[in-house]
């Protein structure tokens, strides 16, 4: 294993990482709810009562976060993202993400920051599986001829 | 009203992490799980920051019983390791390397105006329909 230095970025990586971390903080503490954007998405798909508004205010805030990024930064302080995947592969992929988050209970967020930071072992081994087929797959796509 | 502040603003500050942080770039998530090519090793420290903070927020909600704005904490309840949470985690790591999109990262990308993000999050909540299709015909109680 090489470690690709080019694209390393540690402190803008570690700085974003620690906002998640504040984010998910605040939103246990202060507003009683896991920060899990697959749940928190998801459950706009079954109307409850006292379950929609709190979901679209939190929704429309992160949604928010280019515009004001942009407003704040300089013009190119944010590299533009490269997404490489073809039409065919995103639409696969946006029915495995949306289908297998739903069925598993929650994603990198909901499992990932939020699951490992209360020690749940259910999430650990959420956490565990879907690094692992990411990466899988992620190999046979770029390294299996 | 103060809810709703909070929900905004934790949104914003979520969002605006998720940017800083290089998840909303596919092809920065994909470097970091190609384990084989050129590593790039900084969804670790994501993670890792986020789980520090992470760790001490929730050891100090679990003493408490309500929340600092006075209203219900809410925990999830299961606990078993189950087929459900273990198949759902493979097609969803499945989904992940394909693209390189998780379901925070594809919502703001989109909201930047990224037509391949938002055709994603269409087919993405297609999948969370058929998901609350297939749920209510089974009629299992699950945990959102």
């Amino acid at each position: 294993m090489a470690i690709d230095w080019v694209h390393f970025t540690p402190w803008s990586s570690l700085a974003g990482g620690l906002m998640l971390g504040l984010a998910s903080a605040m939103f246990i503490l202060m507003n009683g709810r896991i920060l899990g954007i697959s749940g928190i998405l998801g459950g706009l798909l079954r109307i409850q009562p006292g379950e929609v508004a709190w979901r679209l205010t939190f929704l429309l805030g992160m949604v928010a976060a280019p515009l004001v990024l942009s407003l704040v930064l300089p013009a190119g302080f944010i590299e533009a993202p490269r997404i490489e995947a073809s039409y065919g592969a995103i639409a696969i992929a946006g029915l495995l993400v949306g289908f297998g988050t739903r069925y598993g209970s929650g994603c990198t967020s909901g499992h990932g920051v939020c699951g490992l930071s209360r020690l749940s072992l259910r999430s650990l081994v959420s956490t565990l599986t879907f690094m692992a087929f990411g990466f899988l797959v992620v190999y046979v796509l770029r390294h299996v001829q | 009203m103060q809810h709703r502040i909070s929900e905004f603003f934790v949104g914003l500050l979520f969002g605006v992490g998720l940017i800083l942080s290089g998840m909303t770039d596919p092809s920065k998530v994909l470097g970091f799980l190609d384990l084989v090519g050129p590593w790039d090793p900084s969804l670790a420290l994501v993670m890792g920051g986020a789980s520090v903070v992470g760790v001490f927020a929730f050891a100090l909600a679990k003493k408490r019983d309500m929340t600092f704005l006075g209203g219900p904490l809410h925990f999830p309840t299961a606990s078993k390791v189950d087929r459900p949470l273990l198949i759902g985690a493979v097609l969803f790591g499945a989904g992940w390397g394909l693209a390189g999109f998780c379901p925070g990262p594809a919502l703001v990308s989109m909201a930047a105006g990224h037509t391949k993000a938002a055709v994603f999050v269409g087919f993405m909540v297609g999948g969370m329909a058929l998901f609350e299709y297939i749920d209510r015909r089974s009629n299992s109680p699950r945990n959102s």
